[in-house]
C-alpha cells in the first residue's frame, strides 16, 4: 500500500494570502469596483477547499499513522533549535482544513450578497481572506510558533472586522475590548510555549508530544502548569469564563463575520489547541478537570444569559460561548475526538444560524430603511411573525434550532449527546466526583439551549407581526446569493451528525437506522491515540452505564425526549407571552434583569479591573511625566532666557529631580556589588 | 593582512571607516562653507546626497576590515565580525537620518550644512565606542558621540523646547559620563589596565580575581551605560531630549545612540567582565525589569506620540537588557538582530512621524493621526508595520527578535524576566496599536492635519525600512545565522586570552 503523499500542500494556505493581496490592492486602487473582490475572495478559498479535498481523499486512501510534516523553509535556525516553517498534515489538522475552507467558502460566498452595497467591500474581502489565510496557518504549523502565529493574525482580523463599522463608536470600542481580553489569553500561550521549551528544548510538534510522556511523570507540577497555562490561551480566544467577555460585544461586526470567525472557525482555536496537545494535557488530570470544569461553568452561565436577551445576534453570540463550553468538557473529559466532532458539527449549525440571523437582518433593515424608522433591526421585540416573507430563512433555522438543541436525527443530537454522554462515564480516576456534577450542569444547559433557541424562533418567525404595516411590505427574501449557501448548511446541519454515530445507537430500532458510522472516531485515532493511552493506563476505561443505567443506548432516547420535551412547552410559552415593540417595552425586572444585564459581569470588572488599573497608569503618568515635564515647558514659555533663565531652571527642581534618579540607581546599583 | 599595531599604518588601517567617515566629515563642512560664501546662505540639499555618499564609502571600508585579522585579541582597536556588524548598523541609522532629515529641515528653514558634519563625527563615535577594546578609548567614543548629539538636540535654535532639551540632556550626560569616568579609574586601581581583555585576565574567568574596587568600578561603569541607554531609573532625560530634539534628530538618538551605548555595554561586559556575571547579572536582571515594567506603563496612558515613541524606546531598551543578562552566545546573537529590527522600525516609525507632525511639529497628538491610512496609504501602511514590529506581532522582525531574546532568557533560567518581557510586550500592543487604530479607524476631522506629498527619498528609504522588517519576520534565517556568527567573535575572545596571558 503506498504511502500519503499532499499534494500542493502549500497552495492551500498561500492561496488566501494571494487574495487578500489583490482584494488589499482593490481596496486602495478602485474602491468602488466590486466585480474583483466578489470573484476573487471566494475562489481563492474555495480553490483552496478543492485541494484540500484532494488531499483528505488522498489520505483516507491510505490514513498515514504519524503526522506528515511538509517542509517550507528553516525559519529561525539558531542554535539548537530550529524552528521551520512546516506544515502538518494528519487527520485532525485535515479535517479542521475542510471544516475552515468549507464553511469559510460557503461564508464568502454569503457575503458577496450581504456586503455587496458597502462601500468597504473590497476591504471586508482582503480582511476575510486574510482571516482564513492566518486560520489555516493555526490548524496546519507544525510547531508552537507558527501556530503562534497563526493564533495571533487570527486575532488581528478579527478586530480589524469587529471594528469594520468603525464609525460607530460602540463598535470601535468592542474591538478594543476583544483586543485587550485576548492579550490576556496570548500570554498563558507564550508563557506555555517558553515553558515547554525550557523543559524539552523543543517546539515542534513531533518531538514535544514523543518527548512529553517520557518527560514529564503523570501528574507532575511541570505539566499541569503548562497545560494551565495553555488552556488560559484558550479562554482567550474561545471565550470561556473568564475572558469571554469579548465575544458577546464582538457581535458589532458584520453577521457574516460573526458567522466565520466567531462561531465557526477562530473561536474554536482554543478546542482546537487542546486537542492538539491532547498528549500534554492527558498527563495533567487536574488541568483536564479544570478544562471540563470551565467548560461546564461556561456552557451553563452563558445559557442563562441567553435566556433574556433581546437582541437576536447576541442570543446566538451567547449560545456560541455555551456550545464552546461543551467542547472543553467533551476534551477536558478525555474524548478528544468527541469534542472535535461537536467543533465540527456546531461550524455548521451555527455558522446557519448566524447567516440566517443575517436574512433576518438584511430584510428588517431593508424594511426600516425605507421608511427611515428608527426601530433596532435586531431587537426580536420588533419582529413576529417574519416567516410569512422570510420563508426560506424560516425553514433552515429551524433545521439549525432542531440540530443546536440535540434532536434526533439533526447534528447536534450525536455530538453534544456524545459529550454529556461520557461526562457521566467518566465516574472513574481523578477527581471522579467533579465530572458527575459537569455532567448535570451539561444536561440543564442543554435543556436551556433547547429553550432560549425555541424562543428567538417564535419570537422572530411566529405570532403576530409587531412590525408596522408600512414596514412590513417591504420585507423580503435575501436573494440566491445568500439563501443557497443557507440551504447547505442546513442541508449539513441535517446530516453533519451521521459521519459519528456510536456502535450503540447503530443497534437501536428507528434511532439507528441510520447510513454513516463512527467514521469521526476512527478517522482521528492516529492522533488522539497516545493521549488515548495514557488515559487508559491511568484513569482506566470510561465506565459503560451512565448515571441513570442503561448505557448509551437508553441515554440517547432519553436526550432526545427531554430535547424535544424542552421546544414544545418553550413553544406554548413563548407564545402566550404578549411582546411589544422595543421601544413601548418596559425594562424587565427581576431574575429577569439580571440575566439580561449578563449577571453584571461587565460591571463587575469594570470596578474590580479595568479602573484600577488605568488609575495606576494614569497616577504613575502624571507622577513621572507629565507634572514634571509639562510644568517646565510652561515655565520657559514665561519668557526667561540666557543665564537667568538656566538658573531658574536648575532651581525648579526638575533637572535635581532627574539626577536624584541617577543617585539612587547609582546606590542600587552599588548596593548589588557591594551586599 | 595581520594588524599587530606595530606602526602607525596599523592604526589607519584598523580604523579604516571612522578614517574614511571623519576625513568626508571636514570635506562636507569645508564644501557647505564654500558653498554659502560669505552672504551665509542656506545650504544645498545637494550637501545631503553627499554626506550619503560619504556614509556610502565609509560602508566599503568597513566591509573592508573583514580582510584583516588580528594578530591578539587584547588589540586596542577590536577587528572582528562584532564590530563590522554594529559599524554597519551605525552607518544605517545615519543614512536613514539622512534620508529622512531633508524634508525636515527645509519645513523648519533649518538648512544647515553642520547638522550633517555633527551627525558624521557622532557616528565616528558610535564606531568607536562600540569598536574599541580600551576603556580609554571607549570613553574617548562615548563623548565623541554625545558632544555632537547635545548639540543636535539643541540645533532648532527657535524653538524653546529643543533648547530645554537639549540642556537638560547634556547636563544629565555629564553627570553620567562623570561616573562612567569615576568607574574606569576604580577599575585601573584594582585591575592596573584600561584593556578590556586584561582586565579579563586580572579577574578571572570564576571572578577570584575581583576586588572591591572592580566591582564598584563596574557598577559605575554600569551607570554610565544606563544612561545612555535609558535603562530606568537613569531614563528621565530622555522623554525631554525626546521630545524636545528635531524629529529625524529624535529618531537618530532612539535608533543610533542607543544601538551604540548597547554595542559597547555588551562588549565591555562579555569581554572584560565574564567572570563577574554572577554579580552584574543580576544587576542587569533588576535594571531590565524596571526598565520593561515602568516604560511600558507610562507609555500606556501617553496621548503624544513623540512621547510614546520615547517611552517605547525606553521598553525596548528593557528587551535589550533581558538580552544583555543573559550572557550567552544565543543572547549576544539575538540582541544584535533585535538592534538591526529596532533601529528599522524605531527611524522608521519617526519618519512617518514627521511627515505627519508638520512644520514646528505641531501634530503630535495621537489625534492627528485619525484617518491618516485612507488620506496617505504609503504611510499608513508602512506606519502599522512598524507599529505592528515594534509590538511583536508575528510576520515581523520584531517578533522574532523578542522570542530570540526570550529563547536566551529561558536557556539562562530567567523565566521571570521571560515572564515579564512577555506581559509587558502585551501591555505595549495597546498604546502602539492606539496609533494603527486611530490611523484606520477614525475618519478624519476638519482638525486633521493635511499631510503633504512625501519627498522620494524619504518614501524610498520608508518602504526599503518596512519591506526589510517584514522580511526579517518572514526569512530571518539568513540572517539570523549572520547575528549569531557575528555575536560568536566576542563571546570567545575573553577565554582564549586567557589561557594566552597566563
Amino acid at each position: 500500500m503506498h504511502s500519503f503523499e499532499p499534494t500542493l500542500p502549500w497552495l492551500i494556505v498561500l492561496l488566501p494570502l494571494l487574495g487578500f493581496a489583490l482584494n488589499g490592492l482593490a481596496a486602495f486602487v478602485a474602491p468602488t469596483r466590486k466585480a474583483l473582490p466578489a470573484l476573487v475572495a471566494p475562489a481563492a478559498v474555495g480553490l483552496a477547499f478543492v485541494i484540500a479535498v484532494v488531499n483528505f481523499l488522498a489520505m483516507r486512501a491510505a490514513p498515514p499513522l504519524a503526522p506528515v510534516i511538509v517542509q517550507g523553509y528553516s525559519w529561525m535556525p539558531v542554535g539548537s533549535l530550529q524552528i521551520d516553517a512546516a506544515l502538518q498534515l494528519d487527520q485532525l489538522s485535515m479535517l479542521m482544513t475542510l471544516i475552515v475552507t468549507g464553511v469559510g467558502f460557503l461564508i464568502h460566498v454569503y457575503s458577496v450578497g450581504y456586503m455587496g452595497a458597502d462601500p468597504g467591500f473590497a476591504r471586508y474581502m482582503a480582511y476575510i481572506n486574510l482571516f482564513i489565510f492566518f486560520m489555516l496557518v493555526l490548524v496546519l504549523g507544525s510547531s508552537f510558533p507558527v501556530m503562534f502565529v497563526g493564533w495571533e493574525g487570527v486575532g488581528l482580523c478579527s478586530y480589524l472586522l469587529i471594528g469594520f463599522w468603525f464609525t460607530e463608536k460602540a463598535n470601535a470600542d468592542a474591538g478594543k475590548k476583544a483586543f485587550i481580553v485576548n492579550r490576556i489569553g496570548d500570554f498563558g500561550f507564550l508563557v506555555a510555549m517558553f515553558m515547554i521549551f525550557a523543559n524539552l528544548g523543543a517546539l515542534d510538534f513531533a518531538t514535544v508530544f514523543a518527548a512529553a510522556p517520557g518527560a514529564f511523570p503523570y501528574a507532575g507540577a511541570v505539566v499541569t502548569t503548562i497545560t494551565l497555562f495553555l488552556f488560559l490561551g484558550a479562554t482567550g480566544k474561545s471565550a470561556q469564563i473568564p475572558l469571554y467577555i469579548w465575544l458577546p460585544d464582538a457581535m458589532a461586526g458584520p453577521t457574516p463575520v460573526s458567522a466565520l470567525i466567531h462561531a465557526a472557525t477562530m473561536v474554536t482555536a482554543g478546542v482546537y489547541m487542546v486537542a492538539r496537545t491532547s498528549t500534554l494535557f492527558a498527563l495533567a488530570p487536574l488541568s483536564m478537570t479544570v478544562v471540563a470544569g470551565i467548560g461546564a461553568l461556561t456552557a451553563l452561565f452563558a445559557a442563562t444569559i441567553g435566556l433574556a436577551q433581546y437582541d437576536i445576534k447576541k442570543v446566538l453570540a451567547y449560545s456560541t460561548v455555551s456550545q464552546l463550553g461543551y467542547m472543553f468538557i467533551g476534551v477536558g473529559v478525555g474524548a478528544f475526538s468527541a469534542g472535535i466532532f461537536h467543533l465540527m458539527t456546531h461550524a455548521f449549525f451555527k455558522a446557519l444560524l448566524f447567516l440566517g440571523s443575517g436574512a433576518v437582518i438584511h430584510a428588517m433593515h431593508g424594511a426600516l430603511h425605507h421608511t427611515h424608522s428608527k426601530w433596532d433591526a435586531q431587537d426580536m421585540r420588533n419582529m413576529g411573525g417574519l416567516r410569512k416573507h422570510l420563508p426560506i430563512t424560516w425553514v433552515v433555522m429551524w433545521i439549525g434550532t432542531l440540530a443546536i438543541a440535540g434532536v434526533w436525527p439533526f447534528a447536534g443530537f450525536f455530538s453534544k449527546d456524545e459529550i454529556i454522554w461520557q461526562a457521566a462515564a467518566r465516574a472513574v480516576g481523578p477527581f471522579h466526583t467533579w465530572f458527575t456534577v459537569y455532567w448535570v450542569m451539561a444536561l440543564v444547559a442543554a435543556m436551556l439551549t433547547a429553550f432560549y433557541m425555541t424562543r428567538l424562533m417564535i419570537m422572530t418567525f411566529h405570532g403576530v407581526s409587531r412590525l408596522p404595516e408600512a414596514e412590513q411590505q417591504h420585507l423580503h427574501e435575501a436573494p440566491a446569493v445568500m439563501w443557497v449557501p443557507l440551504a447547505i448548511l442546513a442541508a449539513l446541519s441535517v446530516v453533519g451528525g451521521w459521519f459519528n454515530i456510536p456502535e450503540e445507537i447503530k443497534r437501536i430500532p428507528v434511532l439507528g437506522w441510520l447510513p454513516g458510522g463512527p467514521w469521526v472516531h476512527e478517522w482521528l485515532q492516529p492522533v488522539t491515540r497516545t493521549a488515548d493511552a495514557i488515559f487508559g493506563a491511568q484513569v482506566g476505561a470510561l465506565s459503560e452505564a451512565s448515571p441513570l443505567g442503561g448505557g448509551e443506548v437508553a441515554w440517547a432516547v432519553i436526550s432526545f425526549a427531554i430535547a424535544v420535551a424542552v421546544i414544545a412547552i418553550a413553544a406554548s410559552m413563548v407564545l402566550r407571552w404578549q411582546y411589544r415593540p422595543a421601544l413601548e417595552s418596559p425594562e424587565p425586572a427581576g431574575l429577569k434583569r439580571l440575566l439580561w444585564r449578563k449577571w453584571y459581569v461587565d460591571e463587575i470588572y469594570d470596578v474590580l479591573v479595568v479602573r484600577p488599573l488605568v488609575g495606576a497608569s494614569r497616577w504613575l503618568w502624571r507622577w513621572v511625566d507629565d507634572a514634571v515635564i509639562d510644568g517646565s515647558v510652561n515655565g520657559l514659555a514665561s519668557g526667561s532666557r540666557g543665564l537667568g533663565w538656566l538658573s531658574s531652571r536648575l532651581q525648579t527642581g526638575q533637572l535635581n529631580t532627574y539626577a536624584f534618579a541617577v543617585v539612587v540607581g547609582v546606590i542600587l546599583l552599588l548596593a548589588f556589588v557591594v551586599l | 593582512m595581520v594588524i599587530d599595531y606595530s606602526t602607525q599604518l596599523h592604526y589607519v588601517l584598523a580604523l579604516l571607516p571612522e578614517t574614511v567617515l571623519s576625513v568626508w566629515a571636514m570635506l562636507v563642512l569645508l564644501l557647505d562653507v564654500f558653498q554659502k560664501g560669505e552672504r551665509s546662505e542656506a545650504s544645498s540639499p545637494g550637501i545631503a546626497w553627499i554626506t550619503l555618499l560619504g556614509v556610502l564609502l565609509a560602508a566599503a571600508a568597513n566591509l573592508w576590515l573583514l580582510t584583516l585579522r588580528e594578530a591578539s585579541p587584547a588589540g586596542v582597536i577590536a577587528i572582528d565580525s562584532f564590530r563590522v556588524f554594529s559599524n554597519f548598523l551605525f552607518l544605517l541609522a545615519a543614512a536613514l537620518f539622512v534620508l529622512i532629515s531633508t524634508r525636515y529641515l527645509e519645513q523648519e528653514h533649518l538648512r544647515l550644512g553642520e547638522i550633517y558634519v555633527l551627525v558624521l563625527l557622532a557616528t565616528v563615535g558610535m564606531m568607536i565606542f562600540a569598536g574599541s577594546r580600551d576603556l580609554m578609548v571607549i570613553f574617548l567614543g562615548l563623548e565623541l558621540m554625545s558632544v555632537p548629539v547635545y548639540v543636535l538636540t539643541g540645533v532648532n535654535r527657535r524653538s524653546a523646547r529643543s533648547a530645554e532639551g537639549a540642556l537638560k540632556y547634556f547636563l544629565l550626560g555629564a553627570f553620567s559620563s562623570a561616573f562612567f569616568l569615576f568607574g574606569i579609574a576604580m577599575i585601573y586601581g584594582g585591575t592596573r589596565s584600561t584593556n578590556l581583555t586584561l582586565i579579563a585576565a586580572a579577574i578571572g574567568v570564576d571572578g577570584l580575581g575581583a576586588n572591591a574596587l572592580v566591582k564598584i568600578g563596574m557598577a559605575l561603569l554600569a551607570v554610565g551605560f544606563g544612561f545612555k541607554v535609558a535603562a530606568v531609573p537613569f531614563h528621565m532625560w530622555t522623554p525631554d531630549a525626546y521630545e524636545g530634539a528635531p524629529a529625524p534628530i529624535t529618531g537618530f538618538m532612539a535608533a543610533g545612540v542607543k544601538a551604540a551605548a548597547f554595542a559597547a555595554f555588551l562588549r565591555v561586559f562579555l569581554t572584560a567582565f565574564p567572570g563577574l556575571w554572577e554579580t552584574w547579572g543580576a544587576m542587569v536582571f533588576w535594571l531590565a525589569i524596571l526598565t520593561m515594567v515602568g516604560a511600558n506603563l507610562i507609555a500606556l496612558v501617553e496621548p503624544n506620540v513623540k512621547r510614546m515613541l520615547a517611552y517605547s524606546s525606553i521598553s525596548h531598551a528593557g528587551y535589550l537588557l533581558v538580552a544583555l543578562a543573559a550572557a550567552s552566545a544565543v543572547g549576544a546573537a539575538s540582541f544584535l538582530f533585535y538592534l538591526v529590527v529596532y533601529t528599522l522600525m524605531t527611524m522608521g516609525a519617526f519618519a512617518v512621524l514627521l511627515a505627519v507632525a508638520g512644520p514646528g511639529e505641531e501634530w503630535l497628538d495621537v489625534e492627528s493621526y485619525a484617518g491618516l491610512g485612507w488620506r496617505n496609504p504609503m504611510l499608513g501602511v508602512v506606519m502599522t508595520v512598524f507599529l505592528l514590529s515594534l509590538a511583536g506581532f508575528p510576520f515581523t522582525g520584531g517578533f522574532i527578535g523578542k522570542v530570540f531574546i526570550l529563547r536566551a532568557a529561558v536557556e539562562k533560567g530567567f523565566v521571570v524576566l521571560a515572564v515579564v518581557l512577555v506581559l509587558a510586550s502585551l501591555v505595549s500592543y495597546w498604546y502602539y496599536l492606539r496609533v494603527a487604530w486611530y490611523m484606520w479607524f477614525r475618519e478624519a476631522t476638519a482638525d486633521s492635519p493635511t499631510v503633504p506629498a512625501v519627498p522620494l527619498g524619504l518614501r524610498i528609504a520608508l518602504v526599503a525600512a518596512a519591506a526589510a522588517v517584514v522580511l526579517l519576520g518572514v526569512f530571518p534565517g539568513a540572517f539570523l545565522s549572520l547575528a549569531e556568527r557575528s555575536a560568536a567573535s566576542l563571546m570567545q575572545a575573553p577565554s582564549s586570552v586567557i589561557g594566552l596571558l597566563h
